[in-house]
């Protein structure tokens, strides 16, 4: 066992893991974080997506003791109350999903992505998502949302 | 997916890395970004009894000039580079081979040194760096000897870091002024190159008076287009003078047959990427 401890959603949890336990695991099974999702346990589909130190990385392709004293976004640490961080609004208003089960990884890469270019074309919000796969819509409005949201100040916020 | 146990050390210098990776031997694994190691470890392929994170030790970590040298620490990360002005002024092959690698995510958390030690004959770096002539700094119980790109690579996931060593830095010579271009060949984006071309360039008015060409996942290790370097010398920067050249971009490559396509669809794409990486990196 290690002893870590680690920021998620704006609170910091010490806690004794199994170092081989995966960062998605420690978030859903320990931390009952279950809005963080894996999808293909093979690394390719961004739907376990998170920030580590504000910055979008897969979280089934980490271990929990790699993430000890640095800080975890999920998506559930997005919204201000209950008011939609404005990629959360945008989806919901372009319709960006179906059956939901990417959006958390998508989200959350099109918000560090945001960072990094607020103004992004549509090429490069497609370039920007290709880490993250959905079964669902074809993409076209997510890629609406993250560009609608990109109008609203997603980046900036 | 869920890696065998393994004990977890952190150690925050080399030294103590390389003290740990002396104890351990052969059971011990240096842990990088994790972006290759990690699927590894979850698909059960390796299960080391020890797991050395190097991701605590600040000095294998940045990018700094040394003379006519970029020297960039193992731990550098995919996305520190891409962000690194001096990367993109003095060695641009590397910034464009790089923005091609994986995706946003796994370009935060993936290294460069990782990259280059994981010698995945499909990876993109390690064209990349063949073809600047760049030397690596490894570090072992006996101390630091640096190796030439031309000699790092050895075999299929195979390079000269031998057990208990590490990978320090990587020594890349200046190619300012030169022009690159790093083209790719995927069926679908963030994925392994089926065949990747990566090409610098030095033109005098509009002749190539230099060129360096490098191939990805054309036989075990990244490999130089020697015949097609010379073809090139002294040519004017035309479709019909680089299309004759890099007609010979796949002499003495032995690349694989597999789902993506067999020894001669990759022989024929590694002239064709070759063509139209070296007219980008000729910026015609
Ligand atoms: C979905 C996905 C898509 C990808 N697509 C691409 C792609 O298109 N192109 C591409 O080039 N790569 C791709 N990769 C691989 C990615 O580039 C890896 O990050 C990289 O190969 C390994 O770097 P790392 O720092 O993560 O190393 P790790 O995974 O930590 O380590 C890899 C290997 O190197 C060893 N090692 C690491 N650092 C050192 C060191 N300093 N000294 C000695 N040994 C060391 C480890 O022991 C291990 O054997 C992809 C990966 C994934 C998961
Ligand atoms: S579950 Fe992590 S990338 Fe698919
Ligand atoms: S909405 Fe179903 S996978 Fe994207």
């Amino acid at each position: 066992m290690a002893k870590i401890s680690v920021k998620v959603d704006g609170v910091t949890y010490s806690d004794d893991v199994e170092a081989r336990m995966l960062l998605v695991h420690y978030l859903r099974e320990s931390l009952g974080k279950v809005g963080t999702v894996v999808g293909c346990d093979t690394s390719n589909c961004g739907a376990c997506t998170v920030h580590l130190d504000g910055r979008s990385v897969k979280s089934c392709n980490m271990l929990a003791v790699q993430a000890d004293g640095h800080e975890v976004t999920t998506i559930e640490g997005l919204a201000d109350g209950d008011t939609l961080h404005p990629v959360q609004q945008a989806f919901h208003d372009c319709h960006a999903l179906q059956c939901g089960y990417c959006t958390p990884g998508m989200i959350m890469q099109a918000t560090s992505f945001l960072k990094d270019n607020p103004t992004p074309t549509e090429h490069e919000v497609r370039v920007g998502m290709e880490g993250n796969l959905c079964r669902c819509t074809g993409y076209h409005n997510i890629v609406r949302a993250v560009l609608a949201a990109a109008g609203e100040g997603g980046g900036s916020q | 997916m869920i890696p065998v146990s393994f004990d977890y050390l952190a150690p925050t210098t080399l030294d103590e890395a390389l003290a740990a990776l002396a104890e351990h031997g052969e059971d011990a694994k240096v842990l990088g970004g994790g972006q290759s190691l990690l699927p590894v470890l979850r698909m059960r392929l390796n299960a080391p009894e020890v797991v050395v994170d190097l991701g605590r030790i600040e000095e294998l970590r940045g990018i700094r000039e040394d003379g006519d040298t970029v020297v960039i620490g193992a731990m550098t990360t995919y996305a520190d580079v891409l962000a690194d002005a001096t990367v993109t002024e003095h060695i641009a092959l590397l910034h464009k081979a790089i923005a091609e690698v994986a995706d946003d995510q796994i370009r935060h958390r993936g290294t460069v040194g990782g990259a280059i030690v994981h010698a995945d004959p499909a990876g993109d770096v390690g064209p990349a760096v063949l073809a600047l002539d760049a030397e690596m700094v490894i570090a072992g119980p006996g101390g630091r000897r640096t190796v030439g790109a031309a000699d790092f690579f050895t075999d299929l996931f195979e390079t000269a870091v031998g057990e208990g060593e590490v990978l320090v830095e990587i020594r890349l010579p200046k190619h300012t002024g030169w022009g690159a271009h790093y083209e790719k060949f995927v069926r679908v984006s963030h994925q392994w190159s089926i065949v990747a071309v990566a090409a610098t360039v030095r033109a005098e008015g509009g002749t190539i008076a230099e060129a360096k060409v490098a191939l990805a996942n054309m036989g075990a290790t990244p490999l130089r287009a020697k015949a097609t370097e010379v073809a090139l010398t002294g040519q004017p920067a035309t479709d019909v003078a680089v299309r004759e050249a890099a007609a010979s971009a796949a002499d003495g490559t032995n690349p694989p047959s597999d789902l993506n396509g067999d020894a001669d669809y990759r022989r024929h794409l590694a002239t064709v990427l070759t063509r139209r990486a070296v007219l980008a990196a000729a910026g015609s």
